[in-house]
């Protein structure tokens, strides 16, 4: 799934000529810019705003700002993280107007230094990747990580679905990296627990998030 | 080194991103040897990195792109496409008049049957042409256009094609893209009064 260094060298080489050429005008690049991102920005506002009307809507504007303050962009910066980081906040702006009534989850309000103990010591080893194909499966995994609360939820969305590397994350969210690395441990054990019931077991037995608090 | 089964759960994140120095990594791996509940913890969080960073775990809404683009492309200025665009709109109304005449007069039936590639300029994309995709790609292709870059390829038709969300190859499909979104642009550009 990673490219190799030497692709993905001549793949930013590619890119920041394209920038410099929209910049000078030539805007119709663009398209060819945002084309291979346009999945990724709409997976961030999707993870983020949890509807895919929203997720949709967020996904253009945000599209759009990063079209009209291509200007803006600094050439050593990655693009995809510049745009990931306009997603993310288009979505975070969005989720604040739309949601600010709504309480955020309990876990969100838990020490995040305080450690975590795992809940379920299910054994779940085999995962065979067609479990993907399955639709059910998916969209077990997308409640799952819906029901995260959102610190954990956005962390564990740029670094594990999203591939950025920890410090870009951490750049992409405005927090320290100690924080990406606590938070994502945390995103990561309670997935894990929230899943392992049902990937180790059958999926015909309620996942235990079922229970949880799910205030939206 | 000896650890607890807390301490090997507080780096399992660490442990999985290989950001461990190397004593504390082989305490973790001896530990681990004999806990079948860290065990199973480590492989269930492995697990759950891996299933999340799959490309397959989320789709993107039918049509997509395309809504994204004309989305885009109201936004674009055109210093010297508006008229242009009209240019080539008038164009293709008038191909289509023509056309419609031509087709109705039956002396040139055969006229109208050779004009077919002419057509689609001003048409959708045929939703029963037979397109190739890759699931690691995004845009969907002619079979044997020259930018299909992974040797991996499926057949589909064109309007399954797009319900999973690839978008049409600006290459090969150039025809369809660059008048279909014209097309799309004419009633804009009237109201923007250009």
């Amino acid at each position: 799934m990673a490219l190799s260094a030497v692709e993905s060298s001549a793949e930013k080489i590619n890119e920041a000529m394209l920038i410099r050429r929209i910049r000078n005008g030539e805007h119709e690049l663009f398209y060819d810019l945002i084309r291979p991102y346009e999945r990724r920005v709409y997976v961030t506002t999707f993870a983020i705003l949890r509807n895919p009307a929203d997720a949709e809507d967020a996904a253009q504007e945000a599209v759009l700002k990063a079209f009209k303050n291509i200007g803006q962009f600094r050439e050593e910066a990655r693009f995809s993280t510049w745009l990931i980081q306009i997603a993310v906040n288009e979505a975070r702006m969005r989720r604040r107007k739309e949601h600010a009534d709504v309480m955020e989850p309990i876990v969100d309000r838990q020490d995040e230094e305080g450690n975590y103990t795992p809940r379920d010591f299910a054994d779940w080893r085999e995962i065979p990747s067609e479990t993907l194909e399955r639709k059910e499966i998916r969209e077990k995994l997308i409640e799952a990580l819906a029901s995260l609360g959102e610190k954990y939820r956005e962390v564990f969305l740029l670094r594990d679905v999203q591939h950025l590397s920890i410090e870009e994350t951490a750049k992409s969210l405005g927090i320290s990296v100690a924080s990406v690395k606590t938070r994502l441990l945390r995103a990561r054990l309670m997935l894990r627990d929230l899943l392992a019931p049902g990937l180790a077991g059958s999926w015909t037995s309620k996942l235990s998030f079922a229970k949880g608090n799910k205030p939206w | 080194m000896v650890v607890s089964c807390e301490e090997v759960w507080r780096e399992i994140s660490n442990y999985l991103e290989g950001e461990l120095d190397p004593n504390l990594r082989a305490a973790m791996a001896e530990h681990l040897r004999e806990c079948k509940h860290c065990t199973a913890v480590l492989d269930g969080t492995r697990n759950v990195v891996q299933l999340y960073g799959d490309e397959r775990m989320f789709e993107v809404p039918a049509g997509f792109s395309g809504r994204l683009h004309r989305k885009l492309e109201s936004a674009m200025p055109r210093p010297r496409g508006g008229a242009f665009g009209w240019m080539v709109a008038f164009a293709a109304a008038a191909v289509l008049l023509i056309s419609f005449e031509v087709g109705s007069s039956s002396a040139f039936t055969r006229l109208q049957l050779r004009s077919e590639h002419a057509q689609p300029a001003a048409t959708p994309i045929p939703p029963d042409m037979m397109v190739v995709v890759s699931d690691e790609g995004r845009t969907f292709h002619v079979a044997g256009c020259k930018f299909i870059h992974d040797k991996q390829v499926r057949t589909l038709t064109a309007r399954d094609a797009m319900r999973e969300g690839y978008v049409p190859c600006v290459r090969c499909m150039r025809k369809y893209v660059d008048v279909g979104s014209l097309q799309q642009k004419i009633p804009e550009e009237r109201e923007g009064g250009e």
